[in-house]
């Protein structure tokens, strides 16, 4: 017997999305969904739950699919998770719920994250009421930063009747949702927007255009704002650069600059004041996914885009998914390519790289093969804008100024596992400002531990 | 939003707004900036703090219409609101750090070119509320650019206006007003804080090096967001990579490279370069609002 195959999703034709910054994956409809979830074998013993960092009841909110329950799945998900029309559209999941699907071994793995798209989805456009709250106890927690983990930890709280408020340096919340992750891949005005007023609508306060650090100091919220509680959830946003010769001249950018005003400042629209500077050939450095950002927004904005990165395809850091989608639409890979210059004309603007090609070690710490330079092989290639994808840090700014927070030499802030728990009393962190730069997902896994933790303190 | 209680014209083209943000006003310290971006479309700019009361929760800026977005801004009117205003950004003046009692053994010169006499203005008042008086040369193209004369000598010790023109003050520039200053009236000066233009700042900063004189720069590069996640207004300090925007705004001025931090401010500057280089056509001429 013939295993059904997974339900094609539609997607925008390659050569008009490459010209547009509409989403690419269309997504399910309803019967495509319904056909999708049929294929679901319900297992005693699911093994998808266990690779979900925030352990979603996958067959539970599936089953209702089936059945066309469409809110009780959502209803479902809304227990573990505040973002499903992100996570679904943004997570990495062929090494996550859906990499142990048991029919993955013989074919194709339920699309777990599709479902979940689809449900997060109907939520937003049917207006599902999912803002059932404990009845609230006065106490007041700060959150800092409202990217994917203070969304999920202000969420998670406010469910249990605090009186939470998030505290946002930019002007608008989501973090990297909205100044890292492109339109073509998660739509903003929709989907994050709306997210971020279901957690609003848990009677979470959302303070913009605060720098914690600068604004008000941690001290202050706890001494006098009274706050019980603060959670950090400021990730990673400080940008690497290579620390090559040239990297200062006019045309280069790092992948945050660049994705930044793209998406936050929605320069690619008519209308919007603030400029951006494409180039007709840009080189994006990195192989992750925001390197895949970086040069499909390139493109979208007109350009010739490659990706220069140091190791082979098999290598790559991004998804399999965003690299196919790359490709299609027209990016050139200049794979086992590292640059050791950028050239400028007189006046500074970027006109070439210099590059040396590369060629496969032994296996390096992190298990990965090393990339070795192949002497004599430099060559130009000639571009006119660069942008750095090499990799963010956590800022500096809030261990600079709160007196006794710990953090390791990666500057990352020290937290305990599980709870999150700083070497301050009462203050907690996750997310990337613990991790360093990783997945939404875990960030949002962070977030919910520390809520449940700081329930925990705040009730003994 | 951030309501506008009061605007006054300082000078053509140059004008004062006090914004009500009490949570800027409380923590803000001489030598930080704020962004503002006036509404959903808008921009972010930056923009020097000139002065802030903690009291009235208010923050006062001081903005020359330079391109598209401040000419927009100076048809706001009071009474009306500003979306996003955030700060205080950047250290505090370096003179914070020092003890009072360091300081007041130091004569120190303030170099205000233009507008940038508005963020010289809260470092000299917080110096006097410490008992220190300061020196200060305001530099401007002719007399009715010569802003907040008056509120500065309230605070400073001898105050030098200079004019290009020779229209008020002074004839000719304040590097040269500095020059006098140190080599016919043999004033001894332990510390030169420049604040204005660029090419100003780079100038002071060649003379003082003649001089011997330590400087300190307030540098005022393209920025977005402010708070160090994006590297649009990284300079070359010393040899080293630096964000401007939170490792400074002020630097030692005689570490600074200021070609590269003049090419950086053009980045988007040129119309005509801007359709054969694939520049979106926008405002970008605020990177160096100060």
């Amino acid at each position: 017997m013939g295993m059904k195959k997974r339900v094609k999703v539609a997607e925008q034709d390659p050569k008009i999305r490459a010209t547009n910054f509409d989403e690419v994956c269309l997504g399910y409809t309803e019967d495509e969904a319904v056909e999708e979830a049929t294929r679901c074998l319900n297992c005693k013993n699911p093994m998808c739950v266990t690779k979900c960092p925030v352990a979603i009841d996958i067959p539970g909110f599936i089953k209702h699919v089936k059945n066309k329950e469409f809110v009780e799945a959502v209803k479902v998900i809304a227990k573990y998770s505040a973002l499903p029309a992100v996570c679904g559209r943004v997570c990495p999941q062929e090494t996550q719920c859906e990499s142990k699907c048991v029919l993955g071994i013989k074919g194709d793995a339920i699309a777990i994250g599709k479902l979940e798209r689809f449900v997060g989805d109907y939520s937003r456009e049917n207006n599902v009421d999912i803002s059932e709250t404990k009845p609230k106890n006065g106490k007041k927690v700060a959150v800092i930063g409202s990217g994917p983990s203070g969304l999920t930890c202000a969420g998670d709280l406010a469910r249990d009747g605090y009186d939470v408020t998030i505290f946002e340096a930019l002007h608008e919340a989501g973090g990297v949702l909205v100044y890292g992750i492109p339109q073509f891949r998660l739509p903003k005005e929709t989907v994050v927007k709306h997210e971020v007023e279901n957690v609003k609508k848990l009677g979470v306060k959302l303070e913009t255009n605060v720098i914690v650090g600068r604004t008000v100091t941690i001290k202050q919220l706890m001494e006098e704002e009274d706050f019980k509680a603060v959670f950090i959830g400021s990730g990673a946003g400080l940008p690497m650069f290579m620390g090559i010769p040239g990297e200062n001249l006019n045309g280069v950018f790092s992948a945050n600059e660049f994705l930044t005003r793209n998406n936050l400042m929605k320069a690619y629209k008519e209308g919007y004041k603030t400029p951006i500077r494409v180039g007709t050939k840009v080189a994006v450095v990195g192989g992750g996914n925001v390197a895949m950002d970086s040069v499909r927004t390139a493109v979208r904005l007109g350009a010739e885009g490659h990706i220069v990165y140091r190791r082979s395809e098999s290598e790559l850091p991004a998804r399999a998914e965003e690299v196919h989608h790359a490709k299609e639409e027209g990016v050139i890979m200049d794979l086992l390519v590292n640059p050791v210059e950028i050239l400028g004309d007189e006046k500074g603007n970027v006109i070439g790289m210099k590059c040396i090609r590369m060629q496969l070690g032994e296996p390096d710490a992190s298990g990965r093969r090393r990339p070795i330079a192949i002497k004599g092989s430099e060559f130009t290639i000639d571009v006119d804008t660069v942008i750095m994808s090499l990799g963010t840090s956590p800022n500096p700014l809030i261990p600079l100024t709160t007196e006794g927070l710990d953090i390791n030499k990666r500057k990352c802030i020290v937290a305990e596992e599980g709870t999150g728990l700083t070497s301050i009393e009462k203050v907690y962190a996750g997310g990337d400002a613990v991790s360093g730069a990783a997945t939404v997902i875990l960030a949002m896994e962070a977030g919910k531990k520390a809520a449940k933790a700081i329930n925990e303190m705040l009730t003994k | 939003m951030y309501k506008i209680v009061e605007k006054k014209a300082l000078a053509p083209q140059i004008f004062l707004m006090d914004i009500e943000a009490p949570r800027v006003a409380k923590s803000a310290k001489p030598g930080q900036f704020i962004i503002v971006k006036m509404d959903e479309k808008g921009e972010r700019i930056p923009l020097t703090i000139s002065d802030f009361d903690a009291k009235k929760g208010t923050v006062t800026i001081v903005v020359q219409t330079i391109g598209c977005s401040t000419k927009e801004m100076e048809n706001y009117e009071i009474g009306d609101s500003f979306e996003d205003f955030v700060g205080p950004l950047g250290q505090a003046t370096e003179l914070m750090s020092e003890s009072i009692e360091e300081l007041k053994k130091k004569k120190i010169v303030f170099i205000a070119g233009g507008l940038g006499t508005a963020p010289v203005y809260p470092q000299v008042k917080w110096l006097s509320q410490q008992g220190v008086k300061a020196d200060v040369i305001i530099g401007a193209k002719a007399k009715e650019y010569v802003i907040m004369e008056e509120k500065m000598r309230k605070v400073a010790g001898n105050v030098y206006p200079c004019t290009d023109d020779g229209s008020y003050g002074y004839k000719g520039l304040v590097t040269n007003k500095l020059k006098e200053l140190v080599q016919d009236e043999g004033k001894k000066y332990d510390l030169v804080v420049a604040i204005g233009p660029m090419i100003m700042m780079k100038f002071v900063c060649k003379l003082t090096e003649e001089l011997k004189i330590k400087t300190i720069v307030s540098m005022n590069p393209i920025m977005v967001d402010g708070t160090g996640m994006c590297g649009g207004c990284r300079l070359t300090v010393d040899g080293e990579t630096k964000f401007a925007c939170v490792d400074g705004p002020e630097f030692d001025g005689h570490k600074v490279d200021f070609a590269e931090a003049m090419r950086r401010q053009t980045m988007y500057k040129s119309q005509e370069g801007s359709q054969k280089q694939g520049i979106k056509p926008g405002c970008g001429l605020e990177g160096g609002t100060k």
